[in-house]
């Protein structure tokens, strides 16, 4: 089994990994990744990345129909870690385009619960002055 | 304004709930158990803070919340700090909250946007891989490949104290009991051994307020 870490997701599964492959079933695909492979290529929330040009057609396997997630992350410029004696993976989050020099920078939206569980999103907050401060127990 | 502080705390909400209880905060307090929050803001420590304006556009990036370097001089034991010290550091936070308050009531400090883009700090993306690894793998109890993967992230970004910080507090704290620097035994000592490796470095870099002859102090109460 082996423990893959994507973007926020943990998924323990059945895949073949190597030193720079993960193999999944398009099942698993789809559960580690929320990615899933659409005539027109492998697809998540409204995006598609085209297989079958440039040699990416590499990242599906043939003989048994199985994706190669590792693979992927890296044709996408996400940053991939392993830790092959825990058999774990860890996927960074997909680069998005990065802010043009000079452009203002927009406060990246987040929303997160307070102790009692209710949500706070920042955007509820435009029009007012914001100020966030970190802190933790250590 | 509103404040909003928030919780980058890998133990969540068991290892913070007592503290927000005590501060019966009036503000969101929110809690970041998956360190979100210094990912998508380039946080490395804390308390770090972010000036957001009306518009939603960060004015301030991530910065050191007005706090000096004390940490070299405070008790290892006790963590009380020195009277000599206090007064230095009582007046870094009152510069801080004065330059708040300016920024507040005038609009002053906030930076210009190619000074603010500037000052972003980008989190190494293979360092935030490797602590999200290891934080996913000491939750399903494999200790030692989290600590590995800690290691690795700590190594590739050596001044980002979070992942030290909550690293060493993962490692040695017992669930539902604190987890404060005083009670974690051998993870303090490797704390207190990055310390003294800093060297002539800062573990809470000076925030530069540009004009620092604006941020007066201001008499009386102190209060925001």
């Amino acid at each position: 089994m082996e423990t893959v870490v994507y973007e926020e997701r943990v998924t323990c599964l059945a895949a073949e990994a190597d030193r720079d492959t993960l193999w999944l079933d398009l099942d698993d695909l789809e559960r580690a990744s929320g990615w899933a492979l659409r005539p027109e290529g492998v697809c998540r929330d409204g995006v598609c990345v085209p297989l079958a040009d440039g040699g990416r057609h590499d990242l599906l396997r043939a003989v048994d129909g199985r994706f190669d997630l590792a693979g992927f992350a890296r044709l996408l410029g996400q940053p991939v870690v392993r830790d092959p004696q825990a058999s774990a993976w860890g996927f960074g989050p997909v680069p998005t385009t990065a802010p043009r020099g000079g452009a203002p920078l927009v406060a990246p939206d987040f929303s997160l619960p307070d102790l009692h569980g209710r949500q706070h999103a920042l955007s509820g907050y435009r029009g007012r002055k914001v100020l966030i401060v970190s802190w933790a127990s250590w | 304004l509103t404040l909003i502080t928030i919780a980058t705390d890998g133990g969540g909400v068991a290892a913070v709930e007592e503290w927000i209880r005590a501060a019966e905060p009036t503000h969101p307090s929110l809690v970041d158990e998956w360190h979100e929050i210094p990912r998508l803001y380039g946080m490395v420590n804390v308390p770090n803070a972010v000036w957001i304006d009306e518009q939603g556009l960060i004015v301030r990036p991530s910065e050191t919340a007005g706090s000096i370097d004390t940490v070299r001089t405070l008790d290892r034991v006790t963590l009380a700090r020195p009277p000599e010290a206090n007064a230095a550091a009582e007046a870094a936070r009152a510069a801080y909250l004065n330059a708040v308050r300016a920024w507040v009531r005038e609009g002053r400090h906030a930076l210009p946007a190619d000074e603010a883009v500037r000052r972003v700090r980008t989190p190494d993306p293979q360092a935030a891989a490797h602590f999200r690894l290891g934080e996913a793998l000491h939750r399903l109890g494999q200790a030692a490949a989290a600590e590995r993967q800690f290691a690795a992230a700590v190594a590739l970004e050596p001044d980002n104290w979070n992942y030290r910080r909550d690293a060493l507090a993962r490692m040695n704290s017992v669930p539902g009991e604190t987890t404060q620097l005083s009670a974690q035994g051998a993870s303090a000592a490797a704390f207190w051994d990055a310390v003294d490796a800093l060297g002539d470095r800062h573990f809470y870099p000076p925030v530069r307020i540009d004009d620092p002859d604006e941020v007066i102090p201001r008499r009386g109460d102190g209060s925001a």
